[in-house]
């Protein structure tokens, strides 16, 4: 873990850049880790990033299925949305842990 | 007289009947285990069979044999829970309940799978997470004579997540020994970041793909097969080819789980992650496969979690509050290929970590490192689970939770 400077604000990080501590995040950060990745923020991004915070705050598990059932995007879209690997961009942009297995 | 009620015989189920019995009294509950299957699997096996490694009987028993007397065993369909009235309906009679413990497991479902179950199921494409499916597949490999094997799983969570990079370590091995790996070409794909999510494990062993001569295809989600080129498909249109696919379809909670509204979109019951009590009724309890905790989908698991559960069933039935206490401990063995395994052991919060286990410093077993030692310990693990781990009898040495004694956790990760 390290702690770095993402849109002015002092965040802690995992070795992988994804935010420890959900709550530490907001939407300029959002916008510069997305950048980072190469991907411009639009309103649909949002909505898609509000809906993976929620469903982590419920402590649920996050699946390309379950976004596509979210009735926000289809999985084509989220794809559209997040190129090459949706799952891996969107939760870094949302500021949630990196959906894994366990090794 | 009161009821406990037990859906499923499986790992779980049988556990938690063995390890409540004795401490209920006979006049006061009875216990009742509902089992829609006559045969219990040793699930683990499956990763054998395909391999010859252990033979059909070796794998299966009949269930009824590991319930314990003064259990009530029903083997019947379970059409469903009506949590309102308390009660369960089964195939042609209803069971009332005042404690219901859910064990009901999670199966594939190839059917979520557009092209999976085309003209090339079964004979070109196989899943090893049946009995039936790693016979077949065994039949398979006992007669093919090489080309692009690939070996795929389609989605998180999985019952034992490590199996489909195990079968891959063991396809190598296997093709090795049989004098035909050169003709063989290994393709491991995964809808994840990796074979290694976790900075220590990619640390620590991601050198077993490049030893294998394993090729990888990350953040691959399928979309469907394409029966026509053999192809799986990825919503980018990204194109796999296969002549031999061994593919982990989705896997999902039972149907009576759907049936009765108690599911997420996967079919699994939302679970307290800690006391493992379901969210949504206090007298409803869950474990094993069909929670939708984020642990492992895996027996260790279930046999963890089989020690709290009956502590926090037994404080219920007394009007306690429940402890919080599972934290997500798995320990699992991996099999590496060459009679070498690996042994892991985490929780909710910790990664896999490297030391000795189970005692601190001096092992036996090494975890997140290679050894011999650890595969006797995967294989000797089929006589404690039919023998000790069913049974409820617990395994020396290793406790419920996670112990931080013996191990290192200051492992740097290589990549950013």
């Amino acid at each position: 873990m390290s702690v770095k400077t993402i849109a002015g604000v002092e965040v802690n990080v995992s070795e992988e850049g994804y935010l420890e501590d959900m709550s530490q995040w907001n939407e300029g950060i959002a916008k510069e880790i997305a950048s980072e990745i190469g991907i411009e923020l639009t309103p649909k991004h949002f909505e898609v990033l509000n809906f993976l915070r929620e469903k982590t705050e419920a402590k649920e598990g996050l699946t390309i299925r379950s976004v596509g059932k979210s009735g926000i995007v289809n999985i084509k879209e989220l794809y559209a949305l997040f190129p090459k690997g949706p799952l891996k961009f969107s939760s870094k942009i949302a500021g949630i842990p990196k959906p894994t297995s366990c090794i | 007289m009161k009821n406990l009620l037990i859906l499923g015989a499986g790992t779980a189920g049988t556990m938690m009947a063995n390890h409540l019995r004795p401490k209920l009294y006979l006049n006061k509950w009875k216990i009742t285990v509902v089992d829609q299957y006559k045969t219990h699997y040793y699930q683990p096996g499956f990763l054998f069979l395909p391999f010859d490694t252990y033979t059909e009987s070796q794998v299966k028993k009949v269930g009824k044999r590991f319930i314990p007397i003064g259990v009530n065993y029903v083997q019947k369909k379970i059409e469903k829970i009506i949590p309102e009235e308390n009660k369960v309906e089964l195939e042609d009679e209803t069971l009332d309940y005042d404690i219901l413990i859910i064990a009901t497991g999670s199966k594939i479902a190839p059917e979520e799978t557009e092209g999976l179950l085309g003209p090339h199921w079964k004979k070109d494409i196989f899943d090893f997470y049946t009995f039936e499916g790693a016979l077949a597949l065994r039949n398979k490999l006992r007669e093919w004579e090489g080309g692009k094997l690939v070996v795929h799983l389609t989605e998180m969570p999985i019952k034992c997540p490590v199996a489909p990079l195990e079968f891959a370590f063991l396809a190598d091995s296997f093709f090795r020994k049989k004098g035909m790996r050169d003709k063989v070409e290994i393709t491991y794909v995964t809808p994840l970041t990796g074979a290694f999510t976790k900075p220590t494990c990619s640390t620590a062993l991601t050198y077993l793909l490049k030893e294998k001569g394993i090729k990888m295809e990350a953040d691959f989600a399928i979309e469907h097969v394409d029966n026509d080129t053999k192809e799986i498909v990825d919503y980018e249109d990204r194109r796999i080819p296969f002549d031999l696919l061994v593919t982990i379809p989705t896997n999902m909670g039972d149907e009576v789980i759907a049936k009765s509204g108690l599911g997420d979109d996967l079919n699994f019951v939302p679970t307290d992650h800690n006391s493992l009590q379901s969210l949504a009724h206090e007298n409803i309890f869950v474990i094993g496969d069909a929670t939708n905790v984020p642990a492992s989908k895996a027996g260790s698991v279930a046999h963890f979690q089989a020690e709290t559960l009956t502590d926090n069933i037994l404080l219920y039935m007394d009007g306690y509050s429940l402890k919080k206490e599972f934290d997500g401990h798995a320990n699992c063995f991996i099999e590496t290929g060459n009679n070498k395994a690996l042994l892991i052991d985490f929780n909710y919060v910790t990664e896999p970590v490297h030391g000795t286990f189970p005692f601190a410093k001096i092992g036996p077993l090494k975890l997140l490192k290679e050894s011999v030692f650890n595969h006797w310990g995967k294989l000797a693990f089929r006589w404690i689970y039919w023998n000790m781990l069913l049974k409820g009898i617990a395994i020396p040495f290793v406790s419920r939770n996670m112990s931080f004694k013996g191990k290192i956790f200051d492992i740097k990760s290589d990549s950013k």
